[in-house]
């Protein structure tokens, strides 16, 4: 069978697209958006029935519609979309064909069936069992069989992957080292094979329960195993907004990486130590020893919270020093204060890489402390922390993509322009005060998967303080305001890809990569100089850049102590 | 070139770190060592650290654990359902079944008294969130989970499952009294 070689160059972008990897990712970007819409409209059921005021569902629906809002966007849409992401990173930024692009059809094939029939068993309502499905608690068997299959297609997609990066190899599409970008998705590749692997481990054997073929799935052994899979699939998201970050750094500003090496060595890290993560939900739990806890919740002492301290320097430092050569140099902040922040690409980046660092990486932390976590495990702190990490790290950075996409992926006008300048704002910021109130209403103690603070039908309820009512109350407010900015993501991003005005470039045809795409240089040219001399401040070459990092670091260690000296006044224990 | 090209220099390992890069890095990662040395600081002279003593039973053998406690130190009973409240001596050991909707028996503890809680459930996973206190700790099937602790105001406290255990999950609470 003749292999497809036809490739298109981006007018506007200069990147070269595939035929059959440009049709994946545009699937696979649909397939994301469509599940992203789904659990949006969940989400509203849930939040406004948790806004007590409002209390809007009953608690079996309650229960069923976060169920279902977990899995729709922590995994399909985001695992949709990085999905495409890998094929971006992998054929266009390598310039490559894709490696079979009929397994990966296959694969997404089976990634929509899966969550097709997960999606099914949860809305039959008899697996309202939420995104963790705690053995013994059980679903309905095609629950566990449809989130079996999405892993994978999910799996056979990263090999595809692979196998992409071994046909740019070979057939020399690229001269020396793959862009950070791809270097970035290569490590979210490998946590993905992790990933699923986990995740077979345990949903098999929770399947075959299910069905009644084992009779007994213990209770720590699921969860111990579950988060290898669960927490480990956020890491995914990590790496792979990660790495969006450095594209729109490199995309809006031409920036180029500080150091290539701190980059590496940082995502490097990220697949040593990245997974220990995973300990963070056993904190709390019988049976395992606090050697253990200590080591694996620690990353192995903190070594993958480095690596995200390092990118969040420099990112925004590799920004920093393309404006100043722009002529930015005034004082420590007039890069960022002439930034493009009518640009929803990098509006959207920026909030995602703030919101991230010191909404969800501070607060993650902290939580994922032995002792630290006793005073707030199983809260509404918990999702307080993964909605910073998720919804404006991972969600926020690929909203800000997509509005690169649209015109250079789908070749289409962007519609209501206007309104994607205030969306990255109102979605980033209506989260972001989201989780604060969600953290807030957690140290008060509020539990997080509850359908009643008020306790009105409990035999000996609890009476929560008016504090927590109000933190409740505030979190549903910003929520409305997250869903308006949501809501405008999905009405760009559905009208332009689907009836935006087709953008024609004149004389504009398919080539085959054989005769059309320009050979490369036979050598790379000699090293420019990296930074001009005397920019900067003292030697720093983003000085403004370190002093946002000592901010952070800052914020960081008082949050930490404060929250050990809470820790102190509760009930002694041992 | 940028971060979506292939580095320009091909040893790029070799460029030199630049400082502001060397800088953080020796920050953060003091930082960080200093986040993980907290843990074995606060095991050593901390007061507030899980126990790690944990043993595999099974729901019958802690039920009857459980009654046998509740037989002895029974002081009064509560609510329509006529639940025990238990008033075991300081030091010894109690018992908190948790199980689907409820946490039996109720308990009455003295202030300043150190007791060696048992926590384990009947059924599924559940979450004993201590009120306001805020001290959450998971409850497992077929783990008999042991915590010291000692009760430092007095008062009324309550119990929250906050780790969802299905449809009547919202109406899984009790009290702990604390008596001077």
């Amino acid at each position: 069978m003749a292999v497809n070689r036809m490739f298109r160059v981006c007018p506007t972008s200069g990147l070269k697209f595939h035929q059959p990897a440009e049709a994946l990712m545009k699937v696979n970007a649909v397939a994301a958006v469509v599940a992203l819409l789904v659990g949006g409209i969940l989400a509203i059921g849930v939040t406004l029935t948790r806004w007590q005021a409002l209390h809007l569902l009953n608690p079996e629906w309650f229960y069923l519609f976060l169920t279902a809002h977990g899995l729709n966007m922590l995994v399909y849409w985001i695992i949709f979309f990085e999905i495409a992401v890998l094929y971006f990173a992998s054929s266009t930024l390598l310039g490559c064909r894709l490696a079979t692009p009929r397994m990966a059809w296959a694969a997404f094939g089976l990634m929509v069936v899966g969550a097709l029939t997960n999606n099914y068993a949860v809305f039959r309502g008899d697996s309202s069992v939420m995104f963790t499905s705690y053995a013994p608690m059980g679903a309905h068997p095609l629950f566990y069989l449809g989130l079996i299959l999405f892993a994978v297609g999910a799996l056979v997609a990263c090999f595809v992957f692979f196998g992409t990066l071994v046909v740019a190899r070979t057939e020399k599409t690229y001269v020396g080292s793959v862009p950070l970008v791809t270097f970035g998705a290569i490590t979210a590749a490998i946590i993905a094979v992790f990933t699923i692997a986990s995740g077979a481990i345990i949903l098999i054997p929770t399947f075959l329960w299910s069905l009644g073929l084992i009779n007994h799935v213990d209770s720590l052994m699921y969860r111990t195993v579950w988060w290898a899979f669960g927490h480990s699939s956020q890491q995914i998201n990590v790496a792979a907004h990660v790495s969006i970050w450095y594209a729109i750094a490199a995309i809006v500003f031409g920036a180029k990486p500080l150091s290539e090496k701190v980059s590496r060595g940082a995502f490097f890290l990220y697949i040593l130590f990245l997974q220990l993560a995973s300990a963070h939900h056993l904190l709390a739990d019988p049976g395992l020893t606090s050697n253990w806890k200590i080591f694996n919740t620690s990353y192995a002492m903190y070594l993958a919270v480095l690596a995200s301290m390092v990118h969040g320097l420099t990112v925004p430092g590799a920004i920093e020093v393309a404006q100043r050569k722009k002529g930015f140099t005034k004082g420590l902040f007039e890069w960022l204060r002439k930034a493009p922040w009518g640009n929803p690409i990098f509006a959207g980046m920026f909030i995602s890489l703030i919101g991230f660092g010191f909404l969800g990486g501070i607060s993650g932390v902290m939580m994922g402390t032995e002792q630290l976590n006793l005073i707030i495990h199983n809260t509404i702190y918990v999702p307080g922390h993964f909605h910073a990490t998720v919804v404006v790290g991972t969600t926020l950075a690929f909203m800000a993509i997509t509005y690169f996409l649209i015109p250079v992926l789908f070749r289409r006008k962007m519609m209501f322009e206007g309104l994607a300048k205030y969306q990255v704002y109102l979605f980033g910021l209506g989260m972001s005060s989201f989780a604060l109130f969600m953290m807030g209403a957690g140290t008060l103690g509020v539990p997080r998967r509850h359908w009643d603070m008020g306790f009105a039908n409990a035999l000996l309820p609890w009476e929560f303080p008016g504090t927590a009512w109000l933190m409740m109350a505030l979190m549903g407010i910003s929520a409305i305001v997250a869903f308006v900015g949501g809501a405008i993501y999905l009405l760009i991003t559905v009208c332009s890809v689907f009836l935006g005005k087709r953008i024609q470039t004149p004389g504009f045809q398919h080539v085959s990569a054989h005769e059309g795409i320009a050979p490369l240089p036979a050598s790379l040219a000699p090293e420019p100089e990296l930074h001009p001399v005397g920019m900067g401040v003292a030697g720093f070459v983003a000085p403004g850049t370190f002093v946002l990092a000592i901010i952070f670091l800052v914020s960081f260690v008082l949050y930490y102590f404060v929250n050990w000296k809470y820790l102190s006044t509760v009930w002694p224990l041992s | 070139m940028s971060a979506i090209q292939p580095p320009t220099s091909r040893y790029w390992w070799k460029q030199p770190l630049d400082r502001v890069e060397g800088t953080w890095i020796a920050i953060a990662l003091v930082w960080c060592l200093i986040m993980f040395f907290m843990m074995p600081y606060w095991h050593i002279f901390g007061k507030q650290n899980l126990a790690n003593e944990a043993f595999r039973t099974t729901p019958e053998a802690y039920q009857k654990r459980t009654q046998d406690m509740v037989d002895k130190y029974t002081v009064r009973t509560e609510t329509d359902q006529k639940i025990p409240v238990v008033h075991p001596p300081a030091g010894s050991d109690v018992y908190l079944i948790a199980r689907l909707w409820q946490w039996w028996p109720l308990l009455e503890l003295e202030q300043g008294k150190t007791y060696r809680l048992h926590l384990m459930s009947m059924d599924w996973l559940h979450g004993f969130s201590l009120q306001p206190e805020n001290i959450n700790i998971e409850v497992h099937p077929g783990y008999d989970h042991i915590v010291t602790l000692t009760p430092t105001g007095a008062g009324t406290f309550g119990i929250v499952c906050n780790e969802y255990c299905g449809i009547n999950h919202h109406n899984m609470a009790s009290k702990i009294y604390v008596v001077p």
